[in-house]
């Protein structure tokens, strides 16, 4: 094979937005050995301004559907709403990062790099259209995970949250390999197309159908899908308060965006056989995630516990496999972080003493102490129960409304059931701010950085209803691109 | 006129708004809210009224339609109001303003969001009456819930915090299979629209199970027995005013919702399970009315004579006959006078004594006769009295129930007299007898203040007593239009399942 300077050229520019990126934090990693910690909040900046930059480079690039390095990745609309959204995330984690890491005393000048890292890694995932650069790109943003999980090094849980996330997480890496590994051996290529060719023309094998179960395990596990949920609690309860609204804004989405695209992409054809994994894995994450909640007294846990709940209604959307409910998992993606987002900014509001407080119970009266943040929650809790008019009402709304459209009726009963049960423990949250006497006051208010964030997320809950067609649009769009 | 309704519907947020920015922490603010709040419920009730004057009775239709693209697809926003639909928006905002007026020194309390939650409130629930896409509908329906939510448990009892879990989870779950009902409504005739809807004809079976989703939802909301424990925890945590609001309102988004989607929609389940509607309904009168009879708490009574009451209005709507609906109709508004007076009634003294044991009160004629001048009216108008609008309402019921069964028209009958029953017995224990009690020695009479929130409320009472012809000559049209339309579905043949 010769070397083609056009394709390359070709390939380079569909590329850009990741070349940009890694080197980026490469150059930001140079500053940051040569500045030090003192630095970091500057570094922070940066990291934001190249993942600012990278996000307008995916947003202007060319429409429509391109393969590059010889159809290793593609970019197409679902990959550009993805990365998009990643990169939101990750800056929004970033900047909710910087305050709290200083009244900590972590600032290192790794931190904003690791997030960055894991975000190049996360837009691998996205963009992967091989079983090779998946895992790549999955382990890219693995490692990084890893290791801002245990950021906090003194700490005896972060440190275990972080241990506990890597024996866990190689696991699902070796399982996900594993399966990769058979599909490999029975279709003799990586390539999704390959795989989607060979299923098409000969169906679903037995050693095919043990690799695609594999594979979609490890998937379930980057997504805290249950029965794959086990490190979530104890990872979001240990790590630092913006890395677990990281871990539960930027690599849930992409880990969700390549589940789709795995499974509507190589394994289109073999719809009978993943149905019911997905079916099976979202009622079991509704239900656990709506059950397990209500006896939690860490925010931090009861987030976990939330976020896995939430993962089981985008399922929904998945199990529909439809385009309608694609279009719904992304819409109720989109909504999810939002929310979570916002949450977790309130939560970084908890510190008393010169430490994070934790428990639900701090929360006690906070209407009184500081009504703003407190109705702010409020409405961010509202909206995850899925009352309308908020965001959260409509994210549920469309993965549902794709399943009565499959005629998954049980599902889409089982999935309303859940999220009054679910109700109560957001409820709950409620209750402690606006019935319960106050308990002292929290150590000082937001950062206006932080202030700002919490009052936008909050914005876009109440009035999402108001003008909802450019996010309904962009996501239809999207989906559409999955569904060539 | 076009606008106005959207006027009417979103007009309390101006005052949301207004309170947000000019409000200011202290005394001086609260006054300030609620002044506000007062003016914006004033304007908006105006507003209203400005709608029932341009209403053109004559037509069945929908009038003062609006309908823009929004969430993309067939869901629209789309309002308009008919005959059946004006009425619930008038009566809302008629008591907005009164329960601001009530609430005017008896809540001291977080004044500003106090405003704020009724004022969001009655957007929504005029959105409910107003919404002409079940998506809209369910958006103001739903939503409803957070402000209640947060009034009951803010500024409730001492048991406030069980009563709003309770109300918030209750219609909540009932929401929910209702929603499913709605997505499945969508996928099948391919339309969130209420007239398109009102139009389609669904197949039979599909139907039964569409109705069985949406009566538990309005079954709560009603509250129908045997799912209305709900009601009397909230009624008696919530402040006066919530109560006024979820027994005034809150109650007939249950009634009409069945008037709107369950009869129209499903004609074919509503007949097939009328039967067991006049079931429920006769357990609801009989039953609930036994147990007022045994209690101990007056807003407790007042709470469980609401669901007493709201049996009427299903047993009237599922008799299908003109007389059967244009009863239920009028049994909805006059409850909603009649049970938000009794609940401002007995604000009144829970406002001077803190208790609402009925134990505690005893001779209250003797220093109270202004007082015991109203209530009299209200109890009468609660036993339906001919000359209250309650006479009206409930034997314009009982009537079309006779026509349709008459030994549920029977059963229900002995409701009538139970109901006096307790509320008489209610009334001669608070205000009848001697001043005994040296507690109540320095009681007194009501203020200027709550003579004026009790004064329209009496004035309408009476006049919809004596003379209900204003209100069957706004609802007549749709009314004749909706059983027209139950009818010719009931004899042709359904839609085809696709």
């Amino acid at each position: 094979m010769t070397f083609d300077i056009a394709q390359f050229n070709a390939d380079f520019m569909a590329f850009l937005p990741e070349v940009v990126l890694a080197c980026g934090a490469m150059v930001l990693l140079l500053v940051g050995v040569t500045a030090g910690d003192r630095r970091s909040a500057l570094l922070t900046w940066g990291c934001v301004i190249v993942l600012a930059v990278v996000a307008a480079l995916v947003a202007t690039s060319s429409e429509g559907r391109v393969l590059a390095f010889g159809g290793t990745t593609i970019i197409d609309p679902f990959a550009r709403f993805a990365k998009l959204l990643v990169l939101g995330g990750s800056a929004i984690a970033l900047l909710m990062s910087i305050d709290y890491l200083r009244d900590e005393k972590l600032t290192r000048f790794e931190y904003p790099l690791l997030v960055t890292l894991a975000t190049l890694g996360m837009m691998m995932m996205i963009s992967a259209n091989d079983l090779i650069v998946l895992y790549i790109g999955l382990e890219l943003q693995s490692l990084s995970l890893y290791v801002l999980a245990s950021f906090a090094r003194d700490n005896a849980r972060s440190t275990e949250a972080g241990l506990k996330y890597v024996v866990l997480g190689a696991l699902s890496s070796g399982m996900l390999l594993y399966g990769a590994s058979l599909i490999y051996g029975f279709t003799g290529t990586t390539s999704f197309e390959g795989i989607a060719q060979v299923i098409g023309q000969g169906g679903v094998g037995t050693g095919l159908m043990i690799g695609l179960v594999f594979v979609m395990a490890g998937l379930a596990f980057k997504v805290s899908a249950v029965p794959f949920h086990m490190w979530t609690p104890d990872v979001y309860e240990g790590s630092p308060t913006p890395v677990t609204a990281f871990f539960a804004a930027a690599p849930k989405i992409a880990a969700m965006a390549l589940f789709l695209r795995v499974v509507f992409g190589p394994f289109a054809e073999a719809g009978a056989q993943w149905h019911q994994i997905v079916i099976f894995l979202s009622i079991a994450s509704m239900l656990l995630g709506a059950l397990a909640a209500i006896g939690q007294t860490n925010i931090k846990r009861l987030m976990a516990y939330s976020s896995i709940g939430h993962m089981g209604y985008a399922l929904i959307g998945f199990a529909a496999g439809s385009q309608a409910g694609v279009q719904g998992v992304l819409i109720y993606l989109v909504i999810y972080m939002v929310m979570t987002i916002g949450t977790f900014l309130c939560i970084l509001i908890m510190r008393r003493d010169g430490k994070a407080v934790e428990d639900i119970s701090e929360l006690a009266g906070l209407s009184e102490r500081d009504p703003t943040t407190a109705y702010l929650l409020a409405i961010l809790m509202f909206s995850l129960i899925g009352i309308p008019p908020l965001a959260g009402f409509w994210g549920k709304w469309f993965v549902f409304l794709a399943a009565i459209e499959a005629k998954l009726y049980v599902l889409a009963v089982i999935g309303f059931v859940t999220s009054v049960i679910g109700a109560y423990y957001y409820l709950r949250v409620i209750k402690i701010m606006f019935f319960d006497k106050p308990a002292a006051a929290f150590e000082k208010p937001l950062g206006s950085v932080n202030a700002a964030m919490l009052a936008a997320s909050s914005a876009f809950v109440m009035f999402f209803v108001v003008a909802p067609a450019p996010l309904i649009d962009a996501a239809s769009a999207a989906a559409k691109s999955l569904f060539p | 006129m076009t606008g106005l309704l959207s006027a009417i519907t979103f007009f309390p947020l101006i005052g949301v708004i207004l309170v947000l920015l000019f409000a200011r922490e202290g005394k001086a603010g609260d006054q300030l809210a609620r002044q506000v709040s007062l003016y914006v419920t004033i304007v908006t009730f105006g507003l209203s009224l400005w709608a029932w004057i341009d209403f053109d009775a004559t037509k069945s239709g929908f009038q003062f339609v609006e309908n823009f693209a929004w969430l993309g697809g067939t869901i629209r926003y789309h309002v308009g109001v008919d005959g059946i639909s004006l009425p619930f928006i008038i009566l809302t905002a008629f008591l907005m303003p009164l329960c601001i007026l009530a609430s005017w020194t008896s809540i001291e309390m977080r004044v500003k969001e106090y405003m704020i939650a009724f004022l969001v409130l009655e957007t929504l629930m005029i959105g409910v009456f107003a919404a002409l896409d079940i998506v809209l509908f369910y958006l103001f329906f739903e939503g409803g819930l957070i402000p209640m939510f947060l009034i009951i448990g803010i500024w409730g009892g001492a048991r406030r915090v069980y009563a709003s879990f309770k109300f918030f989870l209750y219609t909540l779950l009932g929401s929910v299979l209702m929603l499913v009902a709605v997505m499945a409504m969508y996928v099948t005739a391919g339309t969130t629209d209420i007239p398109a809807l009102m139009a389609y004809h669904f197949p039979k079976d599909m139907q039964n199970l569409l109705f069985l989703a949406f009566l538990a939802s309005f079954a709560v909301k009603l509250p129908m027995w045997p799912v209305h424990t709900w009601l009397p925890d909230a009624h008696v945590e919530a402040p006066t005013a919530g109560s006024v609001i979820l027994a005034g309102i809150l109650l007939k988004m249950g009634g009409y919702g069945f008037l709107r989607f369950s009869l129209p929609m499903f004609p074919d389940a509503s007949l097939y399970f009328a039967p067991m509607m006049f079931a429920l309904s006769v357990i609801a009168i009989v039953y609930t009315s036994l147990v007022a009879l045994m209690q101990e708490d007056i807003k407790k009574l007042i709470a469980y004579s609401s669901v007493a009451h709201m049996g009427f209005v299903t047993m009237g709507l599922f008799a299908l006959n003109r007389q059967g609906v244009d009863g239920a109709v009028v049994q909805m508004i006059s409850h909603g006078f009649v049970s938000a007076a009794l609940f401002l009634c007995v604000g009144v003294i829970y406002d001077r004594m803190h208790t609402r044991e009925i134990k505690a009160y005893g001779g209250l004629v003797n220093r109270m006769p202004l007082y015991a001048a109203v209530f009299m009216v209200f109890t009468m108008a609660n036993v339906g009295l001919p000359g209250t609008s309650g006479f009206v309402g409930e034997f314009l019921a009982l009537v079309g129930a006779f026509k349709a069964n008459t030994t549920v028209a029977l059963l229900a009958t002995t409701g009538v007299i139970l109901s006096a029953c307790y509320a008489l017995w209610l009334y001669w224990r608070v205000v009848f007898g001697e001043l005994e009690k040296k507690t109540l020695v320095n009681i007194q009479d009501m203020n200027l203040r709550e003579t004026v929130v009790m004064v329209p409320l009496v004035a309408a009472t009476l006049f919809f007593g004596f003379y209900p012809k204003p209100i069957f000559d706004m609802t007549g049209a749709a009314v004749v239009a909706t059983l027209e339309n139950i009818d010719g579905k009931l004899k042709t043949a359904e839609a085809v399942a696709p």
